[in-house]
């Protein structure tokens, strides 16, 4: 049932196959976790301004993206998303045929979604800065830059950390579904290989233990990282 | 006015929705089969997960990190192509329900959510005062009465919210079921898709009805817990 000889690496396994397939896995995760934190301060700043247009349009984007099957968001910017960017294009002058890459639509798809998780974690660990310190600095005659880097980011990130490990494991999880696309990626590639060898349980087995590898190492990661940044912090 | 009503009847986006409805009914079956049964089950698991025979809780603790660690993807890969090669499996009684897309979806997503909805239910149970459980035994309850009565209600309760999420993540998963050539929703629109090649139509359509849905369970998960939260209302 389960090929152990199907899995070694060079031309008679798919061992080295899955290791490639294993680091686009992790790429992928990491650019888009990357991607949808830079778009989920976006999000948070929106919300947090006191302007009721831009507050609308991203609770209008968390509702709906949170409400959305996952798959449907990735459907809908891979097929739609070539689209988009040529009718952008066009209006620039540029008529030709533009083709993105299957990396570049799956990061983008991905950090969407993983965007509208970061954004409600660091919403609510903003807010868990009391005021008085944001006044503090303020009265010391720091500038919005320095208040922004030295006062509300350190404590973010250390209020943060334990739900962003949350969201990475869930953006960890939800490349899967880019095999779509048609990017090769661990579960895309799994399921080249059954199709290839016809032995979907041994492929589809190894996929599954690559993934539950890569929460569990990136878990223990995340566990450093908040001893390492709740120091001096009495909880 | 009637040339307008007219043309939004003609527009893609509106036969696409009708289209897309008749796949409603099977993403709707596939969680009135799978929801209770997941309901019932993670209870059971988490039972098991705080009890004190350690092999039963190590086992269930083992089942729930490997599900929570794993895709739902691979899993429901793993059901539909994975257990359909096994030679023993497809000889058995098993293959009549898992030779069918319906249920091996359901399968997996029973199987993916007793594990969200065990930890789920294990964090409400383990987080009951002991006062409640030691007023319980001081009133001579049994074993069983002292679960039904005080452990169960309060845990319940308690983790109404987080499992109204974990709901929501149902709902949204069933789309995932598509992928083994089950036609819901997803799967419809997909093949819209691949008729019309009009992306955006065709997954607007099913967008707008997966966010009904989710708004549904939303004020059906806001309902019970005003419901079993009289002691938190506001006015009364």
């Amino acid at each position: 049932m389960f090929k152990f000889e199907k899995l070694v690496f060079g031309d008679a396994g798919w061992g080295d196959e899955f290791l490639i397939a294993t680091l686009m896995t992790l790429l992928v995760s990491i650019l888009s976790m990357g991607l949808g934190l830079f778009l989920a301060i976006i999000t948070v700043w929106a919300k947090i301004i006191q302007n009721r247009i831009t507050r609308i349009i991203a609770n209008f984007y968390t509702t709906v993206i949170r409400g959305v099957p996952e798959l449907l968001v990735i459907y809908l910017i891979f097929f739609g998303g070539n689209a988009v960017v040529m009718s952008i294009a066009k209006v620039f002058g540029y008529n030709k045929y533009i083709e993105l890459n299957a990396l570049t639509i799956a990061t983008v798809a991905i950090a969407v979604i993983s965007a509208t998780y970061s954004s409600e974690v660091l919403r609510a660990s903003y807010l868990a800065i009391s005021k008085g310190q944001i006044e503090a600095a303020r009265a010391l005659g720091m500038s919005k830059f320095s208040i922004f880097f030295k006062v509300i980011s350190p404590q973010v990130i250390r209020h943060a950390l334990p739900g962003i490990g949350n969201v990475w494991q869930i953006t960890l999880k939800d490349t899967s579904l880019i095999s779509v696309t048609g990017l090769v990626e661990i579960m895309r590639q799994s399921r080249i290989s059954s199709n290839v060898e016809h032995s979907p349980l041994t492929f589809l087995i190894t996929a599954a233990i690559l993934y539950l590898c890569l929460t569990t190492i990136s878990g223990r990661v995340f566990k450093k990282l908040e001893v390492n940044y709740s120091k001096g912090f009495s909880t | 006015m009637i040339e307008f009503l007219n043309s939004i009847q003609n527009s893609l986006i509106y036969k696409n929705f009708f289209l897309v409805l008749s796949g409603l009914d099977n993403t709707i079956l596939l969680l009135l089969i799978s929801l209770p049964l997941g309901f019932v089950l993670a209870l059971l698991f988490a039972l098991g997960r705080v009890s004190k025979i350690t092999l039963l809780s190590r086992t269930i603790a083992s089942y729930i990190f490997v599900i929570r660690g794993t895709p739902l993807l691979v899993q429901i890969y793993l059901i539909y192509f994975g257990l359909g090669s096994v030679k023993f499996i497809r000889e058995s009684f098993l293959w009549y329900a898992l030779k069918e897309p319906f249920w091996c979806g359901v399968l997996a997503l029973t199987i993916n959510t007793v594990a969200y909805g065990a930890e789920i239910f294990r964090g409400g149970i383990q987080s009951i005062e002991k006062s409640q459980v030691e007023s319980g035994l001081s009133l001579g309850f049994g074993k069983f009465l002292l679960l039904r009565k005080i452990i169960l209600p309060i845990a319940i309760r308690n983790v109404l919210p987080s499992y109204g999420n974990e709901l929501i993540l149902m709902v949204k998963a069933t789309s995932l079921v598509s992928l083994t050539t089950y036609m819901e929703m997803t799967g419809i629109a997909r093949k819209i898709m691949a008729k019309t090649f009009a992306p955006v139509e065709a997954f607007i359509a099913a967008g707008i009805l997966y966010l009904f849905l989710n708004f549904l369970m939303v004020q059906f998960v806001k309902y019970l817990e005003w419901k079993y939260n009289p002691h938190l209302r506001l006015n009364n």
